[in-house]
């Protein structure tokens, strides 16, 4: 079912600016917490300040006294008991037991913040402390503390704490006979730590309520319409009682998927009667949404002189808060994704502690599971004196080959982007004392789903498209020349704008490496509706058959030779009589976006360490990777760059750490340290375009997988400097060093 | 919580408010006077989305009291732009891509034009250096900096 | 018929088979009949699931076809970030 048609381009692949730009570099752009409401109250959060505590009680008395606290909540507030949205409720308000430290107990709402804080001060929560338990080895043991009784998935083997929730495996072959075959076979342990998304925006929103149970919602999310499903559901409205707006959003990596402090802020402006704005601290981002799992993973590997891999095996742990996870499956399936391998087993377990609700960051599971891999592979191939770049061509999987995880490869570039990072000068260049390189490969699925776009001839012949994503990086120009493609026009008389939830249809979120895919698709199908429509009114008015209008670039002209010569009409001149041949016209198309095409990339880096220190520099870095088609290239270079650096920051500096008390102790971005401008050097892009068939354009998501091959790519560069396998991330400097005096 | 009358200049133009003497300026700007294109991602200096310039010093806002701007001149996103001209560095950044989410650049056109004003030659290390203090979590920064050395380039050629 | 492959660690739902055969002409049938000719899957089903059909993730569409050659791949649900 191949909708990818090959075609020359006029407007898409040039690089051009995106609609909002002047807004976001005049300050004039609005993000969440950018908006107010007349007669707003503020609101604040109170928090738990202990990993695990049962809530003996919570007195708001005092609080709700004070003047100007208009309204306070805590958890009997929210009448659900159950049913499938029964942890994310409890994940934005803590039930009969705070699970992890920031977890929410009550939030005010008040005539000024500084009332509200004060207010805070003045609820008393009586907690009785419970054993608690952050560390994932110390998790998953016999007699740990558990989270939640009765929530161990059916499969799960025996052995371990009822914290490990899931259990999935995957692969094929004989592991054991492929093990046999190999001529060297290594075997680690490996780590990673749990990080933060990171975005700069904090969460924010602002909230009203109508006496009719009528609500509004302004707020910077991912996905407006899953807020707006999560809330009425949680809040117990129909959705087409809660209108959300998606406001600017100052980035989300998949940290913005879910709700967090949306119900509050609806359920104080119910209770209150006034609108309420709730943005959180940084504090509170880091304590109390987003991070992502930290992992402790096992790697066995099997390869032959020749460097095939003969068989390999991966058992990989997920430390996913406190609520079920999901990891599991997407560490497990991607492992080793990029290798056709006759003999292949992984598993995956999903553990819970003492953390917050782990939230989706950048092809969610799979950096982990790729960085324990690579890494076995870049280790047997030392031990064998091979290229690694060779040893991963050799195994490379092709269109036709079997996944590791089951399903046989259509079309995609891993062996491009390897050919390509070959002939790149950067694999070839000389290196410096101290200096180590390394090579890994990515993979992620990518993802469609439900989409809704319509499209809109204007009475002067301009298009506007509404869509239901929010923009965060570009997207609407990508889309504007989708558009402007198909139509034939240029891309100025097209505006893309992102509608609120109560004039489209539903739409997943701006996850899952999606927008560019399944909007793009549903903005042709959109737009090639409106040529429709103009053909089928331009026939009645021409009095010739439908097959006799076609529409090339930009104009509708009649072929038909029987009839009089018929000048061509634009869009303006179209958009001129709509009212007389039938009246506005527009195009819609909402669709389950199936099809999305895999992505594969390959990233280069080379590091220096100070054997003083261990202090990791990255002197050079290049991504490469499939993108099917670059819309609009400097955004995908963008995305492979900006995916690429949160992957160094995990590999080198970003760490959760979490003392004996359970308590995050760098809840701030001078300890919880991103990369910063002067820690990198310029990221090298190379797009590759092996089109997707499923995409009219050839369109592959981009946006997920360049975060998943850094986390090795810079493992294996700092064991080749250091000769000292890295087997712990962050490869901070106190870890490196104690390596480099272990020696 | 006190009150303080305060006269400043904001972005050439004489601005008075009244407020809490405890109150910071990014609280000032963005809660009191409606200018919200100077952004909160921390509140504690550590990120550089609310960076400004103080009688021409670069500052997080977060980090100056309300009061400190009584008789001083401010300057924030909001003034880069004279009236539909943009500044060349905003120019550059467009046609750069140096943005994606957006949130930060209003901080980082601030603090680069407070660095081409130091230093108009500035190296890649220099301007890697100089914006060490404004994170961007989308871009890995690349666009970014080669966007500011276009613009410290184009001004040297055409002086503003 | 076509040819489901069912990844490891759902397996013991299907008798341990690592395949299992059904008369089913797309996603639809393939959904309503693996619960009723295995009744211990009908959980695992109704929590969601993929299916790669012929290389291609397919998650809800239920009228996508299965070609009796179909390659059908049963997994867990795919999302993203």
């Amino acid at each position: 079912m191949s909708q990818y048609k090959a075609r020359k381009f006029n407007v898409v692949g040039q690089r051009l600016q995106r609609p909002d730009g002047i807004d976001k570099v005049t300050g004039r752009a609005r993000y969440g917490a950018d908006m107010d409401a007349a007669g707003m109250l503020h609101a604040k959060v109170l928090r738990s300040p202990h990993a695990h505590a049962r809530i003996i009680s919570i007195d708001t008395s005092a609080a709700a006294a004070l003047p100007g606290v208009m309204a306070v909540i805590t958890r009997a507030d929210f009448p659900l008991a159950s049913g499938e949205y029964i942890d994310l409720l409890d994940h934005c308000m803590a039930g009969d037991r705070a699970l992890y430290d920031g977890h929410a107990v009550a939030a005010v709402a008040a005539t000024s913040k500084r009332l509200a804080k004060q207010a805070l001060k003045l609820i008393k929560v009586d907690y009785e402390l419970l054993p608690h338990v952050t560390d994932i080895e110390a998790a998953i043991a016999p007699g740990a503390p558990v989270i939640h009784a009765g929530v161990v998935g059916r499969g799960v083997p025996k052995g371990y704490s009822d914290n490990v929730t899931r259990f999935r495996s995957f692969g094929h072959g004989d592991i054991e006979a492929g093990f046999q075959q190999a001529d060297v076979v290594v075997e680690r342990t490996y780590r990673t730590e749990a990080t933060h998304q990171g975005y700069i925006e904090p969460h924010a929103c602002v909230a009203t309520m109508g006496m009719d149970g009528r609500g509004d919602l302004w707020v910077c999310t991912q996905g407006h319409f899953a807020i707006r499903n999560m809330c009425a559901a949680i809040l117990g409205m129909e959705s087409a009682s809660l209108r959300v707006t998606a406001s600017e959003i100052g980035g989300g990596f998949g940290g913005k998927t879910t709700v967090c402090i949306e119900p509050l802020a609806l359920a104080l402006a119910k209770k209150s009667g006034r609108a309420v704005k709730l943005v959180m601290t940084r504090d509170e981002v880091l304590r109390a949404t987003g991070p992502t799992v930290s992992t402790l993973m096992h790697v066995k590997l099997g390869m032959n002189q020749a460097g095939r891999i003969t068989a390999a095996y991966a058992q990989l742990f997920y430390q996913s808060g406190a609520y079920r996870g999901y990891a599991a499956d997407f560490g497990a399936m991607p492992a080793f994704a990029p290798y056709a391998l006759e003999n292949v087993h992984t598993e995956g377990f999903d553990v819970m502690t003492n953390r917050p609700k782990s939230a989706a960051y950048r092809a969610p599971g799979a950096p982990p599971a790729c960085y324990a891999a690579e890494s076995a592979i870049d280790e047997a191939a030392h031990q064998l004196g091979l290229d690694p770049l060779a040893v991963r061509l050799l195994n490379a999987a092709r269109e036709g080959s079997k996944s590791s995880y089951g399903p046989t490869y259509a079309a995609h570039g891993l062996v491009e982007c390897l050919q390509a990072a070959q002939q790149h000068p950067h694999w070839r260049a000389p290196l410096g004392e101290n200096m180590g390189r390394g090579i890994a490969a990515g993979f992620w699925f990518n993802f469609g789903g439900d989409t809704c776009v319509s499209a809109f001839l204007n009475p002067d012949g301009s298009i506007s498209v509404s869509e239901g994503n929010p923009d965060i990086g570009g997207s609407r120009a990508s889309i504007s020349m989708m558009v402007a493609e198909e139509m034939g026009i240029p891309y100025e008389q097209v505006r893309t704008t992102v509608a609120d939830t109560g004039s489209m249809g539903q739409n997943e979120p701006t996850h899952g490496s999606r927008v560019t895919f399944a909007v793009g698709l549903a903005a042709i199908k959109s737009a090639r509706a409106i040529i429709a429509e103009i053909r089928h009114r331009l026939a009645q008015l021409w009095e010739v058959d439908i097959d006799s209008v076609v529409w090339q670039q930009g104009c509708a002209s009649c072929t038909d030779p029987n009839s009089e010569h018929k000048a061509p009409m634009d869009l303006r001149q179209v958009a001129a009589i709509a009212s007389n041949t039938g009246g506005p016209i527009g195009g819609h198309h909402e669709v389950n976006a199936e099809g999305a095409g895999v992505s594969f990339g390959v990233h280069i880096a080379d590091t220096e360490v100070d054997p003083q220190t261990g202090h990791i520099s990255i002197k050079r870095y290049t991504v490469i990777q499939d993108a099917g088609k670059a819309i609009q290239p400097d955004y995908v270079e963008g995305q492979l760059q900006g995916g690429a650096v949160q992957g160094i920051g995990w590999a080198l500096n970003e760490e959760y750490i979490y003392g004996e008390d359970g308590r995050l102790q760098n809840s701030g971005f001078l300890d919880y340290r991103i990369p910063v401008a002067s820690d990198l050097p310029m990221i090298d892009t190379v797009i590759v375009e092996v089109p997707n068939p499923g995409h009219p354009y050839g369109v592959r998501g981009v946006g997920e997988t360049p975060i998943v091959p850094p986390l090795a790519a810079v493992a294996n560069a700092v064991t080749a400097a250091t000769g000292v396998r890295q087997v712990h991330l962050p490869m901070s400097p106190p870890r490196v060093l104690a390596g480099l005096q272990a020696k | 919580m006190q009150h303080t009358h305060i006269s400043t200049t904001i972005n050439g133009q004489p601005v008075e408010y009244a407020c809490a003497n405890d109150a910071s300026l990014l609280e000032v700007l963005r809660d009191q006077l409606g200018m919200t294109g100077t952004k909160e991602g921390c509140g504690s200096g550590d990120c550089g989305a609310c960076s400004i310039s103080l009688d021409n010093r670069l500052v997080c806002a977060c980090l100056v009291l309300g009061v400190e701007a009584q008789g001083r001149h401010v300057e924030t996103i909001e003034g880069m732009a004279d009236k539909n001209n943009l500044h060349i560095l905003q120019t550059k950044f467009l046609e750069h891509a140096a943005l994606q989410c957006g949130i930060c650049t209003p901080g980082i056109l601030v603090a680069a034009r407070a660095l081409l004003a130091k230093h108009p030659d500035p190296t890649e290390t220099q301007v890697r250096y100089w914006l060490a203090g404004n994170l961007c979590r989308c871009t890995g920064y690349d666009k970014i900096i080669r966007a500011v050395l276009a613009a410290a380039q184009a001004m040297r050629e055409e002086p503003a | 018929m076509a040819s489901i492959q069912i990844f490891t660690s759902l397996q013991y739902l299907f008798n341990n088979q690592t395949e299992i055969e059904l008369d089913v002409a797309n996603l639809q049938q393939l959904l309503t009949r693996l619960p009723q000719a295995y009744p211990q899957c009908a959980q695992e089903v109704a929590n969601g699931i993929s299916v790669a059909i012929d290389g291609r993730i397919v998650n809800d569409a239920w009228f996508t076809p299965i070609e009796p050659n179909s390659e059908v791949v049963i997994l867990p649900r795919i999302s993203g970030g």
